[in-house]
């Protein structure tokens, strides 16, 4: 039955966005942490989204979202020169990590809109079902 | 006379199927908004609901013949795939909030078709205790 469906496939769609939100958080947390080698440095993270098609219950057109993989950037760590640091090589380079802050905080902000508009339609969804039942009250 | 449930509340009642599995469709577009690759679908609903009451005009003279006033004919309404004006570079073509704009207008022609259903059960009441 439609409606109920759309429990099912917003709730997919909250549960993708929050797992953006908890990379782009954890992207945040680690954007100025520092490493002593490039492959050692942390690498920024990135959810990669699929649909999925849910024919069995749901009619083809029920459509979720899930997390098909979790994918790191292949950016290059930024090089300093940190010669006090207690981690520089023995050159005395350091590596940072390769998150990009400004990226991160759109990602966020796109995440969070997302999140927004789903929890919409379940909201709009749930208010249409709890009317349904009264019907002919 | 007997009067059936199906003449007594009209179209309403294939409405509001209609109604929700728009709703369901909808609701997939905006949940899919940031996959790549996704794209925006939606039922024309007045070809559906006008190809439904024709249904209801055939009758079934045979038990093999195809029941075309089931549920299966709205279960499986054509999903047809959205026009983009604005597509993305990763293949998407879900505009949020275009979905948003025809979901909510989706909930307020549901919430019509509920009304009007409402009434219809009200009006029989009321005949039914003949106050």
């Amino acid at each position: 039955m439609g409606l109920y469906d759309v429990f099912k496939i917003a709730g997919s769609a909250l549960s993708a966005q929050s797992v953006r939100l908890n990379t782009v958080s954890s992207n945040l947390a680690n954007a100025n942490t520092l490493s002593s080698t490039p492959d050692g440095a942390y690498k920024a993270r990135q959810p990669v989204f699929a649909s999925v098609l849910s024919q069995v219950d749901g009619g083809p057109a029920s459509v979720g979202v899930q997390v098909a993989a979790i994918v790191e950037s292949q950016a290059e760590p930024v090089r300093e020169y940190q010669p006090d640091n207690p981690l520089a090589d023995a050159d005395g380079y350091v590596y940072r990590s390769n998150v990009n802050p400004v990226e991160e905080m759109a990602n966020m902000i796109s995440a969070s809109r997302s999140y927004q508009n789903s929890v919409e339609v379940m909201n709009t969804s749930k208010e249409l079902l709890l009317k349904t039942l009264t019907l002919g009250r | 006379m007997p009067i059936s449930f199906d003449s007594a509340l009209g179209i309403h009642a294939k409405a509001l199927l209609l109604r929700s599995r728009r709703n369901e469709v909808l609701a997939s577009n905006i949940a899919n908004a940031d996959t790549p690759g996704f794209k925006a679908r939606d039922i024309d609903f007045r070809k559906v609901l006008s190809e439904t009451a024709d249904a209801a005009r055939l009758e079934r003279t045979h038990a093999h013949h195809l029941d075309l006033n089931s549920e299966a004919g709205i279960e499986g309404a054509e999903l047809l795939y959205r026009v983009p004006n604005q597509p993305s570079l990763d293949g998407n073509t879900v505009d949020p909030d275009l979905e948003k704009a025809a979901f909510a207008e989706n909930a307020v022609r549901y919430n019509a078709s509920l009304t009007f259903l409402d009434r219809k059960f009200r009006g029989l009441m009321l005949a039914l205790k003949g106050e």
